[in-house]
This record gives structure tokens, C-alpha cells and sequence, in this order.
């Protein structure tokens, strides 16, 4: 390579592994940022909660959607949230804004049971 | 001894069919084209006639009555598995119009509604206002709670009764206790009776003569019937010591939609077949739901109940029956 030619190789080279850096610390660019910012799924059927452990960013809004045939709840054990009757279709939403563990049942068929993990 | 007498039992449980099916195949085979089957017991070994013969009561015994159970009507329910929950509804009214004697009551025990609504309890009190008896008993179910604890249910079938909707009445000498095991209910639990319930069950029974036939009715099984899907109540063996004395107990729920029976010592317990639509067997499918048959299947899984007393009986006589053949 010509004198000029490495130059402006070694100058790119720092430049890009500067913007790495620069990249690397910022968080507008990591997968995790992509969910904190979006909804969280729970899908209800077959008298269960899917996924039974979701694990949301703190500031994620989760939503419970009812695609079986039967009405069910949402309903955290800790008083937290309390959905109304779900019928098939319907839908409820929470934004968990601290960090922790929250188990929920739904308080027709206590026998289902699910948690949300905000990390 | 017991081991004759169980040898018996079982024997008889199976010519009772005569073609060798067993009670729970009998939902399988669905061959039964409408008749009922009377058992009772007397001396402690259950005998069966053929309903057509038994209906014949003209010649009562003065304290002799029947009642009616319906259980699980569902009404709001349009789903797949049955469009028209009013209409099959409406045929269990006919059919119990129908009988050739006259039940005392009817009792209901829940699931009167699906989603709690005003429209849904209205729509139930106008059909049963056809019904040939007048005085009708309820528990709720679980859908009968929905929104509001309650209280929805409460204004309108709760008179006389304590906290969710508990209570006891006598009839012809017969003493019968309506229980919520369906309120408050925890995450991971079956159902529940809970502690207040508990203490006055046990306060109304105190005193009562060992005669006194008792029957208990509350919409989730009072006994565990298969906990996965909930069906059983946390607290059921506190009640049912509670009974343990008397010598003839009989034990009616609902909410699993389908007929099983069990007799244990001197309880007999008995779950009654929907008026709406029927559940899967414990474990022969992903989960409890409804259960779809072919259209023309679905009178058979649909049922009424018929229980008899006979004074010189010790116990009552229950005769399931499906709304079609």
C-alpha cells in the first residue's frame, strides 16, 4: 500500500472502531431496547397463560388476549391488577413500572396460573 | 364381608346396563335412547329398576317425594359446542314438565350464567318460569361471580342466604344445605368453602338426629374428581366430617358436566350432566373446555337429573336422564 493508502486505511479503521465504542455503550441500538419500548404478549388458551413465565423490561406494557372459548381472568396475587371477565377476544392490559416478580391467576379457574418477571 | 358386598355392588352396577358398559362409557357409547336408570338402596345393597316401571308412584307414601337438578345452563354461552344454550335449555324445562310425578323443586346447582350478565339471569328466570315446579334452589358457579363478587347473583336468588350465598332449608323431614365453594378462590387452588362457611355448616348440622337424611349441594364437586383441572374442593373433608354421623348423605354438584358418582360409606356423591354443553372426560383432552359433538349427538350428553326419596329407603335414588335420545 502507498503511504496515503494506509493512512487512510488506519484512519477509517480508528474511525470505525470508534463508532463501535460509541455504539456499544449507546442504547438506542441494542435488542434489548427494541421490547422496552414495545407490548408484551400473553396468549390465553386451552385454560392456560403462554408464555406461564414472561419477562418484560421494567416499563413494558403487557397485554392478555383470550383466544379460548371460555371467559377467563387476569388477576395478580398481590392485589396489583385485577383484569374484568375476559370473553374470547377480549383483551387486558398493565404497565409494570418497577422491577420484580408477579405471580397472577386467573380467579375463575385459580388453577391456572402464570407470572411476569420485570427485570 | 365387605368384599362380597363390594362384589355385589359391582356386579349389579354392571347388569344395570345390561350390554356390560360401565358408567363412564356410557357417555362414550351414547346407546342409552333416553331411558333412565333408578337405583336405590335398601339394607345397604343397591337394587335397580327400569325408570318406566318406578315412574308408576301413584300409590306415594306420604313422605315419599322427588326433586329435580339441573345444573350448568350457561346461558350467554354461543359458542361452537352449542349455539343455542336457551333452546336445549327449554327442552330440560319440557322434559321435566313431562315427568309422570310432579318434583317438590327443582334446585340449580350454578353456572346459571356465563358471564354474570342481567340479560343472561333474566333469560334463565323467564324459562324456568315454564318450569312445573315453582320453587327453585340455587348455588352459584364460578361464572356467576364475575365482576362484581357476586352481588349481581346475590340481589336475585341470595334471599335468606349468608355470606356468598350460603344456606339450609328442610323438606319433608329431608334436610338440604346449599354451599359456595366457588368465592374467593386461590391462585393454584381448587374450590373453596372457607373458614366462616366451615363454622356455620357445622352449627347448623349440631343437634340434628342421625336420621335425619341430609343432601348437600354446591356447584364444584365436594370431592376430587381430578385436581389438574380443579375439579375438587380444597376444603371439602372439613364439611363432610361434618356429615360423617348422619346415615344417609348424598352429595349433588355440578360444574364438570358430566355424570359421576361415587359412595362412600354413607355419602353418595353425584355430579349432573350440563344443560348447555358437555366437558371431556378427566385427562382426554388439552384442557376442561367445552367439548364439541356431532349436532345430533348433543341431546345425549345433555341432561337432567331426577331424585327420589322414599321413606322406608335409607338413601335417595338418583336418575340421571338425557335430554334426547
Amino acid at each position: 500500500m502507498t503511504g496515503k493508502n494506509v493512512w487512510i486505511a488506519s484512519f477509517a479503521a480508528v474511525v470505525m472502531i470508534a463508532i463501535v465504542v460509541l455504539l456499544a455503550g449507546s442504547p438506542s441500538v441494542t435488542a434489548d431496547d427494541q421490547s422496552s419500548a414495545a407490548n408484551a404478549e400473553v396468549k390465553i388458551d386451552n385454560f392456560s397463560f403462554g408464555p406461564q413465565t414472561l419477562t418484560v423490561p421494567v416499563g413494558s406494557t403487557v397485554t392478555w388476549t383470550n383466544r379460548d372459548d371460555i371467559p377467563h381472568t387476569s388477576v395478580s396475587t398481590d392485589g396489583l391488577f385485577k383484569s374484568k371477565v375476559m370473553d374470547t377476544d377480549e383483551k387486558f392490559s398493565y404497565t409494570f413500572t418497577k422491577a420484580g416478580t408477579y405471580p397472577y391467576f386467573c380467579s375463575i379457574h385459580p388453577k391456572m396460573t402464570g407470572q411476569v418477571m420485570v427485570k | 364381608m365387605p368384599d362380597k358386598k363390594q362384589d355385589l355392588i359391582d356386579q349389579t352396577l354392571q347388569d344395570l346396563n345390561n350390554d356390560g358398559v360401565d358408567r363412564r362409557g356410557f357417555l362414550k357409547c351414547m346407546a342409552w335412547a333416553g331411558t333412565g336408570l333408578v337405583w336405590t338402596m335398601s339394607g345397604g345393597i343397591p337394587m335397580s329398576r327400569a325408570f318406566a316401571k318406578t315412574a308408576d308412584r301413584s300409590a306415594g307414601k306420604g313422605g315419599d317425594f322427588s326433586f329435580v337438578q339441573i345444573s350448568d345452563s350457561h346461558i350467554g354461552f354461543n359458542k361452537p359446542a352449542n349455539p343455542d344454550v336457551t333452546a336445549t335449555l327449554q327442552t330440560a324445562i319440557n322434559k321435566i314438565n313431562a315427568m309422570s310425578h310432579k318434583p317438590d323443586f327443582i334446585i340449580h346447582t350454578g353456572d346459571l350464567s356465563q358471564l354474570s350478565k342481567p340479560g343472561e339471569f333474566d333469560t334463565l328466570d323467564q324459562a324456568l318460569k315454564g318450569a312445573s315446579a315453582k320453587q327453585i334452589y340455587f348455588v352459584p358457579g364460578e361464572h356467576d361471580m364475575l365482576n362484581d363478587n357476586g352481588e349481581q347473583y346475590l340481589q336475585r336468588y341470595g334471599k335468606g342466604t349468608k355470606g356468598t350465598g350460603w344456606y339450609s332449608f328442610d323438606h319433608k323431614g329431608v334436610h338440604f344445605v346449599g354451599l359456595v365453594n366457588v368465592a374467593n378462590l386461590k391462585a393454584g387452588g381448587m374450590g373453596s368453602l372457607g373458614h366462616e362457611q366451615l363454622e356455620w355448616l357445622e352449627d347448623d348440622l349440631k343437634g340434628r338426629s342421625a336420621s335425619t337424611p341430609i343432601v348437600l349441594f354446591a356447584h364444584i364437586p365436594l370431592w376430587t374428581i381430578y385436581p389438574e383441572w380443579g375439579w375438587g374442593t380444597d376444603d371439602s373433608e372439613q364439611a363432610l366430617s361434618y356429615v360423617k354421623r348422619f346415615g344417609s348423605v348424598t352429595v349433588l354438584n355440578g360444574h364438570i358436566h358430566q355424570i359421576m358418582q361415587k359412595i362412600e360409606g354413607k355419602v353418595s356423591f353425584h355430579t349432573a350432566m350440563s344443560t348447555a354443553f358437555p366437558q371431556p372426560a378427566p385427562g382426554t383432552a388439552p384442557s376442561a373446555g367445552p367439548m364439541k359433538v356431532p349436532a345430533d349427538q348433543l341431546q345425549q350428553v345433555l341432561g337432567i337429573t331426577d331424585v327420589n326419596y322414599v321413606v322406608s329407603g335409607r338413601s335417595l335414588a338418583i336418575v340421571d336422564s338425557p335430554l334426547g335420545a
